[in-house]
């Protein structure tokens, strides 16, 4: 009884998954009439339907932004402007030449406090993490700074570094620090000992170790780390230009809506800001296809 | 007849192993793995180590290599003992041993960095042609199947000229069509280059196959309980008459192993 149930039920599986099959082709064919099957329409056919998977991100995007605009129009008492509004005030932002050094401006800042933090932090987190004792001493510490914002910090930046960019780069390091010191942390635990066994049978030395076996078995993970990290260094930029400095993107929003409620600046500049950090992610996961570190993004 | 081990002179030992015994702590408790080991291997001999799984098999072999040092008892290479690691002596792990951040051409030369680079290149060539990885020097290995990557773990253990490879299951995550060929393969190159072998394995035929001495581990803590000569030519004729009464013979001796 229980056998012949087993029998039957992949059986029923299949003619249940037929039925919709079918279904969904009767359905196709009532919305979109279907053309004689030759191979070069079947070809056809699939180019266009990629194209389409392809488009419709952006056709998402741009029924959103047509849905803001007649929302907008319908409601002109309002403050917000509209999509046309905001590439208006972009186009006034790169006419007074403020784009382009406000842009600027936040990336050095990002840039600096980034990279300080990564060379501070990833080798002490990989030392830390190689020696057992170093981690049990020190990771208690890490876990109480770790979950403080680095906005909380803000006031302590202005005491020691004054309104400027040393106080912006000072935030950024410190938001990127920690998590940079965690992934460094982990990426060494993570090392197959197997590496760490056929290193020491090769008879490698302590520098030679560390740069043919220790550094290209955590990279993988590192690269993964960083970019989060670099996320989170833009997202601390903006806050920090606003309270700290008086330029950058932040400090654009910020001095957009003191200075005359211009909303419309203040859109354009999280605009700009969100498709800078999406063109950093970007960047960063290229690295991720460079072959002898793809091996740590797939099973083997 | 087994214990004609222990008759080899002095002079032609290679490897010694004198009453090694090895203790773990685990979670406070000791745990015993080996017991009183002694075993003299020759220079050019092929060991085959068998045993219970989880017996300790791959903790001799870790010991002989110089990874775990033991706590009891020493392990003599030339009569030097052995205190750590040493490209002298290579370990062939049983899987993930090769890089996957280098090709196969930079997994070959991995050892080889202190020569010339003219030198380098054709040791890596002679490599790549003795392991019949030719066509493959650019791939990586996660382009390789589970057979290529092991004969590339091979080739880069052998690329060091190394007086002692040590193999642990090297093949024991293989299909078993593809293990059959790597003993070939392994056989025609121990042939050709003449280097003492010691192979841990857990399986019967792979061990009357490959090796001239079987030694026969008991069920933790491990003891040597039997070390079998096997005295067929290479090639061996696996259905021959005398190759099944030594299978036989090894049969019994684990399954006693397991009764006991």
């Amino acid at each position: 009884m229980i056998l012949s149930r087993n029998v039957e039920s992949p059986r029923e599986r299949r003619s249940l998954r037929r039925r919709l099959h079918l279904w969904a082709r009767e359905s196709a064919k009532a919305i979109v009439p279907e053309h004689k099957s030759t191979e070069l329409g079947k070809t056809n056919r699939w180019r266009a339907s990629s194209l389409l998977v392809r488009l419709r991100p952006v056709a998402f995007i741009a029924v959103l932004l047509v849905v803001w605009q007649i929302a907008v129009n319908r409601h002109p008492e309002q403050l917000l402007p509209g999509p046309w509004g905001v590439v208006l005030g972009i186009g006034d932002l790169l006419r007074h030449g403020l784009l382009v050094k406000y842009v600027v401006a936040s990336l050095f800042r990002v840039t600096w406090g980034f990279l300080l933090a990564a060379v501070i932090a990833i080798p002490l987190g990989l030392t830390i993490g190689w020696y057992r004792r170093a981690e049990m001493a020190l990771n208690p510490l890490v876990q109480i700074f770790r979950p403080i914002s680095p906005l909380a910090w803000i006031p302590i930046a202005i005491l020691w570094y004054g309104v400027g960019d040393l106080a912006a780069i000072f935030l950024i390091f410190v938001g990127c620090f920690f998590p940079l010191l965690l992934t460094a942390m982990s990426a060494v635990h993570n090392v197959a000992p197997v590496y760490v066994n056929v290193g020491r049978n090769f008879g490698l030395s302590t520098p030679d170790f560390i740069y043919r076996v220790l550094y290209p078995a955590v990279a993988p993970q590192l690269i993964t780390g960083s970019r989060i990290t670099l996320g989170i260094a833009w997202l601390v930029v903006v806050a920090a230009e606003m309270i700290a400095v008086n330029s950058g993107l932040g400090f654009l929003i910020i001095d957009a809506r003191n200075a005359g409620n211009r909303y419309d600046l203040v859109i354009a500049g999280m605009v700009v800001i969100g498709a800078i950090g999406f063109l950093l992610d970007l960047a960063m996961r290229s690295l991720e296809r460079v072959k002898s570190f793809r091996w740590g993004y797939s099973e083997n | 007849m087994g214990t004609a081990a222990s008759t080899t002179t002095a002079s032609d030992v290679k490897l010694r192993v004198e009453h090694v015994g090895m203790v773990f702590d685990r979670d406070g408790k000791s745990v015993s793995v080996l017991e009183d080991i002694n075993l003299d291997v020759r220079d050019g001999e092929f060991i085959c180590l068998v045993g219970p799984s989880g017996c300790g098999k791959s903790t001799l072999l870790n010991v002989m290599g110089g990874f775990l040092s033991p706590t009891s008892g020493s392990v003599t290479i030339d009569r030097e003992v052995v205190r750590g690691p040493d490209p002298r002596r290579i370990l062939v792990f049983q899987e993930r041993g090769v890089f996957p951040w280098l090709t196969v051409e930079g997994n070959i030369g991995f050892g080889l960095s202190k020569l010339s680079a003219t030198e380098r290149n054709e040791r890596i060539a002679h490599y790549v042609q003795m392991v019949r990885l030719h066509g493959f020097e650019h791939s990586y290995p996660s382009d390789l199947s589970g057979g290529m990557k092991q004969r590339l773990q091979v080739a880069r253990a052998l690329a060091v000229n190394p007086d002692i490879l040590y193999l642990d299951e090297p093949f024991g995550a293989l299909d078993s069509i593809t293990r059959l060929i790597m003993r070939e393969e392994l056989l025609r190159i121990w042939q050709t280059e003449r280097r003492t072998i010691i192979f841990v394995t857990h399986d019967i035929d792979e061990a009357v196959q490959l090796a001239d001495r079987v030694v026969v581990l008991s069920s933790r803590p491990a003891k040597i309980q039997d070390v079998l000569t096997i005295d067929i030519p290479q090639p061996r004729n696996i259905s021959s008459a005398r190759y099944l009464e030594h299978r036989d013979d090894l049969l019994k001796k684990i399954g006693l192993a397991y009764t006991v």
